[in-house]
Order: structure tokens, then C-alpha cells, then sequence
């Protein structure tokens, strides 16, 4: 790997859209169980390496909760790929997150149907009761992170039951009508 | 060419039936046909990923006979009739096909081209006026031909990142992007050095260097000369000139054998930039950057302007018939044996002609050329970093270049060698010559554009011209012959070297009665057999294949390859 260093170019165009990139440097190691879970759904990709960029990703988000510029290094090399193959995959997907989200992580429907039976006052609600500010929320870091790191919360497009809106997600449970927020939010010790 | 390329199939082109051989891409065979069909992420030397649209034509096909029905009557041409397609299709990744048809003007296309320049433009800034793509810009030329002329986007436009450095050469403006990827292709498939790509999605995407990287390879100003819009610009260019007020000479690049086809643009007798112009046997469309960034030293405070004669211990500004006439008294009082001439390997044929003339007039007891040997870089740099080497071989004789600088070297030392011509070189610099070796001559002339340290030695300095300010042919690695034609006039009483070559004959008491370098061609079209029956028009702006070398140019190969599996056009 080349040297490392952010130059003064690079990085203030990276900052763009790659606010922390750099900041949110941790020390990056892949268990080997999960190593060995990645080896297995890579052979599911026999003609090119390059299809299993997002099962690859999908295991290192669902592990570390979001993707570091470690992991995308990572995940680069295991596949063979220069870095900004993968770094276009990450940012291509909103899906993929480059920021760590709570121990929780909420998505809010806000395609029409939700949006119409109240996912915009949903939103509100549950921010305000668990204290997340999402005044710095931006098309490239869509994520709000409550200050006790329990709750993160973006809004996602349709989430395919719009008869029952304003529906939410929570990790990967599924809440429809959601009225009460905090019966919702006591699920989540 | 491949058996298979010698099929031709009819093709209807706009209503007139041309033919092309089976695999031309339509996009091509309507160029042939003289149309021209407006795109963007399309460029011959790279893959096709067929992504702007705007190549978008109509195309048809004869008709599948329904079931039980039967096929249509070929016409008296031999024609099937074509049945248009509802939808249109891509001219450049598609290939041709038998009886195909092809509709570059009417509804169809001409709404899809709106269409797509209308999407284009709804992000863009529209910053023409202070952008150095001005002028030679596909997004502005296409916008005018084929574009609505106005936009129904009332929308807040996209912000991207501007004046972003994404190189140590290269500044991008992400706003201008029209994420054609070519410059993603080129650094990938050709410089080798994927460092580009586009991250986000939709309106928001960008193209992006990988954070902590950076587009450095020698490469990266090619991707600013491909960029169809001004979204790559180069820091040694941007602002200094608008691009019509310049004009565009064709010649090579010299900084070595490879002989880079290049167009120098100027204005006023300045040179602005360089960039490398289309030979498939040469350069293909590329050059490096560190070649065509080699001119700024042209304009040098260092330039020798004026011949100089050595009065005393320092140097004073002498006219030309003041110093040619010292040279030849200088000269004629040493025998040939006690002269070497070192003349250059950046010199050209015709130069390099003149040159043996002056030696056997002199009867010089040795000649030879500064050799310039590093490493071949791979894709399009020579080893031999001097771009005339082939010729140095073919008219002074020398087969082995450089082999005799150690016997002048040592005839100096001795004393038997007294009188020294360095024709375009700076021996202290380059041919490890010491200071105080020259000091042991008697006479020491030399040529040269800048002020050097063998120079600040000299008995005579010449102020030779540089190879912008003459016209000459070179043979380059492959052996090809290729011109180098003059771009701008040398600054003060600068002459061409070979104008320098025929004075000192004279003044010597020789014969005279060249007048151009063209005069020159023509003898060495009588006396050098390889170039027998060649016409100095005749080279052309390609060159031509004058000797085998056995040399190839590895980017070339490549790109043949590449060629020949189809994937590019070439
Ligand atoms: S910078 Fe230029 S060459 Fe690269 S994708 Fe954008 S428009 Fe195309
Ligand atoms: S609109 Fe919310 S689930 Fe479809
Ligand atoms: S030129 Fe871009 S799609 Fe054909």
C-alpha cells in the first residue's frame, strides 16, 4: 500500500464526502471466524472476485457496524481491487455507512404513503426523546447519533408496507403504525 | 487485419448505402461516411462503457418475415428494405450489422440528443467564461448543435467540490464533470494507476482521487487532453491563454528516441502548451507528462541570444561574421588531426549531413555524440533519452555513439587534440568533460541554446537554435522518419544549427549554397541510401517506416493487443 497520508489535495476534496474519514482511524482487525464467513461467500463468486464486494461488506458492516476506511482498505485487498473500487460501492449504497451508528440503529420510512400517515412527526418524536440532533445531518452523512450512543436514526425510502405507515425500522426489526414511541423505544434496553 | 475484417456488409448511413467491414463500431462507420455522431464517454483508445447516451441513433434492421410469410425482395441494389427500431441505441458500443440501418438526423435521435444535453447541463455551472475549455469544449459545441438552447430545470443546482488538486499537475472541478470516465478508464487501462473513480450516486456523484492518493504518474496530463468538458485542467495551462487565439503546429517531441507526435500551440512566438497528437505507430494518443512540460526553459533568462567571443577572461557580444571569421582563423592554424567535433544526437538528419560535411572539410581526426542512455519507462520513453541516435548512426557513421568522448577525452589531456566544435552539447554537464580538460585547448567553439558551463569556457559561443525555432526529420527508436517542423522563431540572432554549420564551412573557405533545411533533405535523399526516393512532403505528418531497428514502443504493443481482442478500436 502507497503511503498513507492525507495530502492537503486529496483529503480536502475526500472531506466532502468523507467528513471523518481519517479522524475515525481505529485499530481494524477482522475476527477469523468472520474472515472465514467472508472466504466462504467469496468462492460464490467464481469469475470475478470483484461480485463479492458487497457481500463482503455487507458482513464487515453488520460485524463493526459501519465501514472504516479500514475495512474498504481491507475488503480491497482481499478482493483484489484497488481501494476506489470499493470506496465507490460504499458511497454508491446509503445503505452502507462510513460513520458509526448507536447501539440501535433506527431507519424512518419517508416515501409517500409514510410520509402521508406521519413519518416526518415520527421522526421528530424520536429524536426528541432520546436527544438526537439532526441539524448536522447531510446528503452524504445521513445518520444522527444520540449523545448516550444508544439511538442512530436516518430516514430510508419505502420500506415496502405502505398500507400501514409511518413504519420504522429498528436494526432489523420491523415496527408498522408506530404511535407510541416510547412503548417503541423500551424494546431497546 | 483478421480474416473476418475483410467482410464488408451494407450499411445505410442517413440514406446513402456505404460498406464496412463486419465489426466496425456504427459510431465509426458513420465518421467514415463523414458524420458525425456527438459523444462524449466514447474515445477509440478506451473501453466502451456506453454510459453518456449521447450517441443515441436510430437503427434498423430488414424485417423477420412473420411465420409462414415471405422474405422481403432484395431491391435492384441488392438492398433488403430496413425496418426501423421503436427505440433508439447507443453508435458507440454497438457493432454493425448485414443490411443495417442508421438515422443521425430526424425526431428520434434529435430529441434524445436534447434530452440528454438538457440532463447534462441541469447541474452544470455554466461557467464558460472563466473556464480554459472554452473553445475546445464538446458540452459547449454539442450544446450549440444539438441542445434545446434552454433549460425547464428551476431547481437549486447540485454543489460539488471546485479547484480540487487531485494531482501535482491536474486540478479538477467537479461541478464541470459530466462523469463521461474516461479519465477513470484512462487511468486504469493505460497509465496503470487507478486512482479515480466516482463515489456517491445520482446527481451527487463525483469523481474522486481515493482519499490519501493522488493522480502523479507521468501520465496524468493525458486525462486533462480527454476530458471532453473543464473539469480536468492543468495547473501548468489553466488561465494563460484562450485556446483561439492560439496557433497549433504540428511536430515531435525530443526528449527521446520515441518521437512523440506532438501540436504546439502558440501565440505571438510563445509557446503556451503542448499536447500529443494521434500516431498509432508512435504514441498512439499519449505522451508523458514530464516531456510535454519540457518547453518553459525555451523563454530562460539563460538563453544565448547573440554569438559571444571569448576577449581576455570574459566573454563580449560579437556580431555573427566577427565570430564565424575568429572560428575559421582559429581553426585554420591546427592541422585535422589536432580537431574533434562532438556534435548531438538531438541534432537532425539534415544537421547532422551539414555536420560530416564540416568534419571532412576540417578532415576532424574524430567526431562522435553525447549518448543518452537510462531506463525505458515502460509505456512510452525510450532508453535512449536522445531522439536522434538512429540518425547519428545512419550519416556520421558512428556505430557505436559516445564510444570515441574517452580517446578525445584523452587526445585533449595529451595535447594532440587542440581545437574542439561542440555542436548542441554541454560537455561539462553531460559528457562528463572536466572544466580544466577544455582549459588545455587552444580553441574551443560551441553551439548551444542556454548558457552552460562548457560554454563559459568557449573561445566561441554560437547561439544555436532550440528544436521549436527549426525544421528538420529525425529517426526515432522504431526507425521511423518523422519531421520536427518549426514552431516559433529563436529569440535575437539565434540561428538554426545547421545555418551555423554551413557558415563555419564557408568561413573555412568551403563551398556554400544551402538555403533551407529542405535543400539539405534533398542531399540526403542523394547521398544516404536508406533515404533514396524519399520526398521531404512525403514524410508527411505521420512519418514513415525508413529502417528496421528491431525496437518496439511497449504502450504500442499493448495497445495492439488490445486492438486485436476487440476490446478497443484503436
Ligand atoms: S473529469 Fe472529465 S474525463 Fe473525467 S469523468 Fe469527468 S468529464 Fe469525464
Ligand atoms: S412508503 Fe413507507 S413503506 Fe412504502
Ligand atoms: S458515446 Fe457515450 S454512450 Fe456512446
Amino acid at each position: 500500500m502507497t503511503d498513507k497520508k492525507p495530502k492537503n489535495s486529496a483529503s480536502s476534496h475526500a472531506s466532502f464526502l468523507l467528513t471523518t474519514f481519517y479522524s475515525k482511524k481505529m485499530s481494524f482487525e477482522v475476527p477469523s471466524d468472520l474472515e472465514k464467513e467472508i472466504d466462504e461467500r467469496i468462492t460464490h463468486y467464481p469469475v470475478s472476485k470483484r461480485s463479492a464486494v458487497l457481500p463482503v461488506l455487507h458482513a464487515l458492516q453488520h460485524h463493526f457496524g459501519f465501514l472504516s476506511e479500514d475495512a474498504v482498505e481491507w475488503t480491497a485487498a482481499k478482493l483484489e481491487l484497488e481501494p476506489i473500487k470499493v470506496l465507490e460501492v460504499v458511497t454508491f449504497y446509503p445503505g452502507f455507512r462510513q460513520e458509526a451508528p448507536g447501539k440501535y440503529h433506527i431507519r424512518v420510512c419517508r416515501t409517500l404513503s409514510c410520509a402521508m400517515a406521519g413519518s416526518y412527526e415520527l421522526m421528530e418524536s424520536i429524536c426528541e426523546k432520546t436527544g438526537i440532533d439532526r441539524s448536522g445531518v447531510t446528503h452524504h452523512n445521513p445518520i444522527a447519533v444520540s449523545p448516550d450512543g444508544k439511538f442512530s436514526i436516518e430516514f430510508a425510502e419505502c420500506l415496502a408496507s405502505c398500507g400501514s405507515g409511518p413504519v420504522c425500522l429498528v436494526e432489523d426489526d420491523f415496527h408498522e403504525a408506530v404511535s407510541d414511541v416510547d412503548s417503541l423505544l423500551s424494546q431497546y434496553p | 487485419m483478421s480474416e473476418e475484417k475483410t467482410d464488408l456488409l451494407d450499411v445505410q448511413i442517413d440514406g446513402v448505402w456505404h460498406k464496412f467491414p463486419k465489426g466496425t463500431r456504427m459510431i465509426e462507420a458513420c465518421k467514415q461516411a463523414g458524420v458525425e455522431v456527438p459523444h462524449y464517454c466514447y474515445h477509440p483508445k478506451l473501453t466502451s462503457p456506453g454510459n453518456c447516451r449521447m450517441c443515441l441513433v436510430e437503427m434498423g434492421m430488414p424485417p423477420r418475415p412473420a411465420p409462414g410469410a415471405e422474405p422481403a425482395e432484395p431491391d435492384e441494389d441488392g438492398h433488403l428494405p430496413i425496418s426501423w427500431m421503436p427505440r433508439p441505441v447507443i453508435a458507440c458500443a454497438n457493432t454493425i450489422g448485414p443490411n443495417m440501418g442508421i438515422k443521425t438526423t430526424g425526431p428520434l435521435t434529435e430529441g434524445c440528443r436534447e434530452g440528454v444535453m438538457e440532463l447534462l447541463l441541469a447541474n452544470h455551472p455554466l461557467d464558460c467564461p472563466i473556464c480554459d475549455q472554452a473553445g475546445e469544449c464538446s458540452l459547449q459545441e454539442f450544446s450549440v448543435e444539438h441542445g434545446k438552447g434552454e433549460s425547464r430545470f428551476r431547481e437549486q443546482k447540485v454543489k460539488k467540490p471546485k479547484n480540487v488538486e487531485v494531482g501535482p499537475r491536474i486540478r479538477l472541478d467537479d461541478e464541470r464533470c459530466i462523469m463521461c470516465s474516461r479519465c477513470v478508464r484512462f487511468t486504469d487501462e493505460i497509465a496503470d494507476d487507478p486512482v479515480l473513480g466516482f463515489t456517491d450516486r445520482g446527481s451527487h456523484t463525483v469523481l474522486t482521487v481515493y482519499p490519501g492518493r493522488e493522480l502523479a504518474n507521468n501520465y496524468s496530463m493525458n486525462t486533462v487532453d480527454i476530458c471532453p468538458v473543464g473539469a480536468l485542467t492543468s495547473n501548468d495551462f489553466r488561465f494563460q491563454m484562450r485556446v483561439w487565439f492560439m496557433k497549433e503546429t504540428n511536430t515531435i517531441d525530443v526528449n527521446c528516441a520515441t518521437g512523440a507526435n506532438t501540436t504546439v500551440f502558440t501565440r505571438q512566438g510563445k509557446i503556451y502548451r503542448i499536447t500529443p497528437r494521434q500516431n498509432n505507430d508512435v504514441n498512439s494518443d499519449w505522451m508523458p507528462d514530464s516531456h510535454r512540460l519540457n518547453f518553459h526553459w525555451i523563454e530562460s533568462e539563460a538563453r544565448l541570444t547573440e554569438p559571444l567571443v571569448l576577449d581576455g577572461d570574459h566573454h563580449r557580444p560579437a556580431t555573427w561574421s566577427e565570430a564565424l571569421t575568429k572560428s575559421a582563423d582559429k581553426l585554420s592554424a591546427l592541422k585535422g588531426s589536432e580537431i574533434a567535433v562532438i556534435a548531438s544526437a538531438r541534432m537532425t538528419n539534415e544537421e547532422l549531413l551539414i555536420t560530416n560535411r564540416l568534419v571532412k572539410h576540417l578532415d576532424a581526426g574524430h567526431v562522435d555524440t553525447v549518448p543518452r542512455i537510462e531506463e525505458n519507462d515502460g509505456y512510452l520513453i525510450a532508453a535512449d533519452r536522445n531522439p536522434n541516435t538512429n540518425g547519428v548512426k545512419l550519416i556520421l557513421g558512428l556505430d557505436d555513439p559516445g564510444s570515441q568522448l574517452d580517446a578525445i577525452r584523452e587526445g585533449i589531456e595529451q595535447g594532440r587534440i587542440k581545437g574542439l566544435i561542440v555542436l548542441q552539447e554541454n560537455l561539462v554537464g553531460d559528457a562528463g568533460f572536466s572544466g580544466e580538460l577544455l582549459g588545455k585547448l587552444d580553441f574551443l567553439l560551441t553551439t548551444y541554446p542556454l548558457a552552460n558551463p562548457t560554454a563559459d569556457l568557449a573561445d566561441v559561443v554560437l547561439p544555436g537554435a532550440c528544436w521549436a525555432e527549426k525544421s528538420g526529420t529525425m529517426i526515432n527508436v522504431t526507425g521511423r522518419l518523422q519531421r520536427l517542423n518549426k514552431v516559433v522563431d529563436g529569440p535575437g540572432a539565434t540561428l538554426e544549427p545547421w545555418e551555423i554549420v554551413r557558415d563555419l564551412i564557408q568561413a573555412t573557405g568551403g563551398g556554400n549554397g544551402i538555403y533551407a533545411a529542405t535543400d539539405l533533405f534533398k542531399q540526403l535523399a542523394e547521398q544516404v541510401s536508406e533515404f533514396s526516393g524519399i520526398s521531404w512532403e512525403q514524410i508527411g505528418d505521420l512519418g514513415l517506416p525508413l529502417i528496421e531497428t528491431g525496437e518496439t514502443i511497449p504502450l504500442i504493443e499493448r495497445e495492439k493487443e488490445r486492438i486485436a481482442s476487440g476490446l478497443v478500436v484503436g
